[in-house]
């Protein structure tokens, strides 16, 4: 498998929007595991790093969940293909940097991705559309149990897994939701949910990871620590801060309705102007638009069918796969044009907003 | 007066002093501007205390900075200038240095998740072959031949078990 066929099949990510995925895009749940006796990736020498690579890419390649993966080294994909999985959330910024030594195994549906000799030998990630953090713990599970039966992962009986920062000692697992929460931005309400959070021993980050910003008003939402509790606590206790984020969420959408309905519609409105018209645009200001349109589709301002359409269009719209589109490398300000092109023949057969619902109509 | 703090990462006058209740333990830092801006302290969403605090629990100099990893020639030098080990091993080297931060950096400090149970189990049928095969080697050496033949069926026994992929051991 290649990294065109890649984007062009349907996965998990791009392709499975529903009414179940209004506010959480997607969960995700990463294991980091280390094969025993051998240094960690940023320790080893480079012949010990491909050695271990080795290892793991057949190991990995033999289980079922990879069946007809994408299986390469870093160093034999493009600056533009590391974007590409970047922006898919298949690889991290750290690894698409690295030097050598590193890899990465993408499965068919981009569900499940492994990378090698990150900061851990495994970085082992299941991908789920929508809020169904259960069932991509039970599958990481699985698979992580499958890779077992192969390599040998160092632990031990107290600190559990063993990884190369101690504070990922334990189960060594991140959990997280990609959550879409315009009305608690729009309201200021923000900062108000991080600190609570904060406090309940989860983080918030923006739509990639550390230090990103949360354009869009996407933002990702995991568990802090990692030792001392199951996995099954912590998925449990993750889930619930999920929930009343969610129930936040809508109590905020709610409030802005009933506040002004007309200033919330009229944002909406502008950006569906924007969008069908506009002949610059920046990958963030494109985000803020496309997220008003999918808080439109989620208050039946438009048909649910068009929440789909706004998240591929979320992705589409990053500078790696706008590239990718067009087949070449442009600077920042071409981007902008490439995107409005884009977004314009997009949104010149959208379906025109309707915003003659009843207020108890949306969720 | 008192002494004015200083910020925990550079020694600096520290005038951005932040608490933070994680699983209802208060952490408090106290950074200078200049470290506050760059570890993002004044953006709420892109940060995380745990770093931090990780960094700053590495300062004080109780070093006993000459031990090295025996597997890996991993150093405590090496950890505070990385944030990160060097081998698994090092966690039992630096045992002394890992354990106070555990308390801080997570909601305990024992495992309680998921167990390898299989990969473990492999490693002790191996280390129990290891062993009889030394004994059998032993036992001939000394011609202890009865010895000898129990190792030796032993021996087969585990390498059986081998054979038929481990199963969790019914004890």
């Amino acid at each position: 498998m290649t990294i065109a066929s890649l984007i062009d099949t349907p996965s998990e990510l791009t392709d499975s929007a529903s009414s179940k995925t209004a506010i959480v895009l997607m969960t995700r749940v990463r294991l980091a595991r280390n094969l025993a006796g051998n240094p960690f990736p940023g320790w080893a020498k480079p012949a010990q790093r491909e050695q271990i690579l080795e290892t793991c890419r057949g190991a990995i390649a033999a289980t079922t969940p990879m069946k007809r993966s994408l299986n390469v080294a870093i160093s034999e994909l493009s600056e533009l293909e590391k974007q590409i999985l970047v922006e898919r959330h298949l690889i991290s910024r750290e690894l698409s940097g690295s030097k050598g030594g590193t890899g990465v195994i993408i499965s068919k549906d981009q569900a499940f991705s492994v990378m090698m000799n990150e900061e851990d030998h495994l970085r082992i990630q299941v991908l789920r559309s929508g809020f169904q953090l259960k069932k991509a713990w039970n599958a990481i599970n699985e698979f992580d149990s499958a890779l077992e039966e192969q390599l040998d992962f160092a632990f031990s009986p107290t600190l559990g897994y063993l990884t190369a920062c101690p504070t990922n000692l334990g189960t060594a697992m991140r959990a997280s939701a990609m959550m879409h929460l315009p009305a608690l931005v729009i309201s200021s309400q923000m900062e108000k949910v991080v600190r609570a959070v904060n406090q309940l021993g989860m983080v918030v980050r923006g739509l990639f990871g550390e230090g990103s910003d949360a354009s869009g008003s996407i933002f990702q939402i995991s568990n802090q620590t990692t030792l001392g509790e199951s996995e099954d606590e912590i998925i449990k206790r993750l889930g619930s801060v999920l929930q009343s984020i969610v129930e936040h969420e809508l109590n905020a959408r709610e409030k802005l309705l009933e506040a002004d309905a007309g200033k919330l519609f009229d944002k909406i409105g502008r950006a569906y102007g924007i969008l069908q018209n506009s002949h610059l645009l920046s990958s963030s200001e494109a985000m803020n638009l496309l997220s008003l349109i999918r808080l439109g589709v989620d208050l039946g301002v438009f048909p649910d069918a068009q929440r789909s359409v706004i998240d591929r269009l979320f992705i589409e719209a990053q500078p790696g796969h706008l590239q990718h589109a067009q087949k070449g490398e442009f600077d920042p300000g071409q981007r902008d044009l490439l995107r409005a092109v884009r977004l314009r023949s997009e949104f010149a057969n959208f379906v025109r907003p309707d915003f003659t619902f009843t207020i108890n109509g949306n969720n | 007066m008192a002494n004015p703090l200083k910020c925990d990462l550079c020694a600096k006058p520290a005038t951005v002093h932040l608490t933070q209740i994680v699983n209802n333990k208060v952490h408090k830092v106290d950074l200078c501007e200049a470290c506050a801006q760059e570890k993002g302290v004044t953006d709420p969403s892109g940060f995380s205390l745990a770093d931090l605090l990780l960094k700053a629990s590495l300062n004080p100099e109780s070093s006993a900075a000459g031990v090295r990893c025996e597997q890996c020639g991993f150093t405590q030098n090496d950890f505070k200038k990385h944030g990160r080990f060097g081998c698994p091993a090092c966690y039992d080297t630096f045992k002394g240095l890992v354990e106070p931060m555990l308390d801080n950096m997570h909601k305990g400090v024992h495992h309680t998740g998921k167990v390898p149970s299989r990969a473990l189990e492999r490693k002790s049928l191996y280390d129990r072959l290891t062993r009889l095969e030394l004994d059998l080697t032993e036992a001939i050496k000394s011609e202890r031949y009865e010895d000898a033949a129990r190792a030796r069926d032993e021996i087969n026994e585990v390498k059986q078990a081998f054979a038929s992929n481990p199963k969790p051991s019914p004890r």
